[in-house]
């Protein structure tokens, strides 16, 4: 019986030594910024170092939520996620429906290339397109609603816009990418399903009604549950790159707002307690979707 | 399934393709834009004439581009650091995978090990304390701050070791019968049968560097290290003249900075661009079989 367990142990011996590398850099470079959430509880000078600094409880905490802007900030990361949550899944389930009723290969495969491709460009490229399509005195897109006879509308610039203009390209960029999980799904419904329908008399509205949608229904419930995670992340690459003092009224997020405050003002106390708020409530949702998918949609991660 | 085309039918099927024709084309319209601008003169472009095909045909403002220094020397940093980060990258994730795929009866530690991955997804430091464990280490405003952070691509080991679980036990089985040892299996057996997963994920991983300017910004203290991104970051977006020597702004405004700023931001699209339609059927096999399961 020893024999045997030492055998076994040294048997998974290299499994661990595979994982080894691995989790010594988690280690450092994950878990070590977690030791150092302590200092959202500290007048934190860099000088001084962590235990030098000054411990002052709840005060940064306390600080943030008094802050005159901090619950605007908040309002525009819940919105604007929740806007982007909304469109990110409704537009994909459409663009899978549609590609779906394809029957030309050639084309099917065509659209899907062209509509993955800006998932792959970052948002500096793709900002430094829209800023350069948008802007009110060159631009591509005022030129065009010149035409029709509408007065340049500043995109980027204007409060009433900045919101739309986030989302609007947001699904630009990411639509095609969602599209793929979708049209996976459609392809495993039950081809038998649909030639019961047909003897049944529907028509290919009415498949599509009473069997392509149900079959993806576990699909979009999982997903729609998975992306509640992200209710405090608004997306910093995108609005980093895309915003400018004139929009902070509307597009400011607590991301960029935690890079504002800690890198740019040295507030690092401060900027670390947003950073654990947010940390904190994104656990909290993540988990209560995790629960909800294996609840309702049976899935685990791994 | 055979049907009799109705008249609603065939109208129906007309408008699909042409909508989806268009859709396609909108998504890709702002890029050619963008192109045709970076091609044309300067003069064409800060009046206005350029749509999708450029107007003065011209390479100067390629040829400015590839002659600034700048942008040359953080082409160079981000080759360097696709260069390392990426099989650094590859290597992990498939050194995490493969332990992990074992079922927690042969390898009863998995679990722990598994949600100790997984919990960096779901919790983070934040940026201060990073920004604080990557000065501790010592690795700032070297290419090692781009690179180490960012090591383990959990969500690539995940896509990874739901491949690795869906490969045949028995051939496992009978590696272990023939006497080979864990290093053995995933060399011989594991790898070469996941060649496709393989592609997508190092895909990811390529364009994760690529695309990747964050980091840059914030862990290099100098600008002359910047990787490509970062640089674009400063001119395309920001406009930072503070970055450029007097005698710099003077070269940049000679040349007119609309079309200076498009030949940037194509050329810093342009490998993806080339490298995406070659590997974009094996991603969509890639993901699908990591990512849905039945």
């Amino acid at each position: 019986m020893e024999r045997r367990l030492s055998y076994k142990k040294y048997r998974n011996l290299p499994l661990h030594l595979m994982i080894l590398p691995g989790l010594l850099l988690v280690l450092i470079y994950c878990y070590g910024p977690m030791f150092g959430l302590v200092i959202s509880f500290q007048k934190f000078i860099p000088a001084r170092g962590i235990g030098g600094s000054e411990w002052i409880g709840w005060e940064n905490f306390r600080y943030v939520f008094e802050l005159p802007g901090f619950t605007k900030v908040l309002w525009n990361t819940i919105f604007i996620s929740f806007m982007k949550l909304f469109a990110n899944l409704l537009v994909p389930i459409v663009m899978a429906l549609l590609l779906n009723e394809v029957r030309k290969e050639a084309f099917k495969r065509g659209v899907q290339t062209l509509i993955y491709l800006p998932h792959f460009l970052s948002w500096i490229i793709l900002g430094g397109v829209l800023i350069d399509i948008l802007s009110p005195s060159q631009g591509i897109v005022n030129e065009i609603l010149a035409w029709v006879g509408i007065k340049p509308i500043y995109f980027l610039g204007s409060n009433a816009w900045f919101r739309y203009v986030l989302v609007g390209s947001d699904v630009w960029k990411e639509f095609g990418f969602n599209t793929i999980v979708y049209l996976a799904a459609l392809t495993g419904i039950n081809p038998s399903l649909y030639e019961a329908s047909i003897v049944d008399g529907a028509n290919r509205w009415k498949q599509t009604m009473h069997v392509t949608l149900p079959g993806i229904v576990p699909i979009i419930v999982l997903l729609s549950v998975l992306s509640l995670g992200n209710v405090l992340n608004a997306g910093f690459d995108q609005v980093f790159n895309l915003y400018s003092a004139q929009v902070y009224e509307t597009g400011d997020i607590l991301d960029t707002f935690v890079y504002r405050i800690g890198l740019l003002e040295a507030q690092y106390g401060v900027a670390t307690a947003i950073g654990f708020f947010q940390s904190v409530v994104t656990l909290a949702f993540i988990s209560l979707s995790y629960y909800l998918a294996y609840r309702f949609a049976n899935y685990r991660i791994f | 399934m055979v049907e009799p085309y109705s008249l609603s039918r065939k109208l129906f099927v007309g408008c699909n393709y042409t909508v989806l024709a268009l859709i396609s084309i909108f998504c890709i319209l702002p890029l050619l834009h963008v192109f045709a601008v970076s091609l044309s003169s300067s003069q064409a472009a800060a009046a206005g004439y350029v749509k999708l095909w450029p107007v003065d045909f011209t390479m100067k403002n390629y040829e400015f581009v590839a002659g600034k220094s700048e942008f040359t020397r953080s082409l160079l940093v981000t080759l360097k650091r696709v260069g390392i980060g990426v099989p650094l990258n590859m290597l992990l994730t498939v050194l995490i995978a493969y332990p992990l795929s074992k079922d927690s009866l042969h390898f009863r530690p998995r679990t722990a090990y598994a949600w100790v991955f997984v919990v960096t997804i779901l919790f983070s430091g934040g940026l201060i304390p990073l920004y604080m464990a990557v000065k501790y280490t010592m690795i700032m405003d070297t290419i090692w701050a781009l690179i180490l952070p960012s090591a383990v691509p959990v969500f690539n080991v995940i896509l990874m070791l739901n491949f690795f679980r869906n490969l045949p036990k028995e051939l496992e089985e009978a590696a272990f019968i023939d006497g080979a040892g864990h290093w053995t299996t995933l060399w011989k057996i594991y790898i070469p049968l996941s060649m496709a997963s393989l592609a997508t994920v190092t895909l990811f991983a390529t364009v994760g560097h690529w695309n990747s300017w964050f980091d840059g910004m914030i862990f290099m203290n100098s600008p002359t290290h910047y990787p490509l991104q970062s640089y674009l970051q400063t001119v395309v977006i920001n406009q930072d003249f503070s970055l450029f020597t007097s005698g710099r702004i003077k070269d940049f405004s000679n040349i007119n900075d609309q079309t200076a700023k498009s030949a940037q931001i194509f050329l810093g699209a342009l490998p993806i661009l080339l490298v995406y339609p070659f590997l974009q059927r094996f991603f969509i096999k890639g993901v699908v079989l990591g990512s849905v399961k039945e």
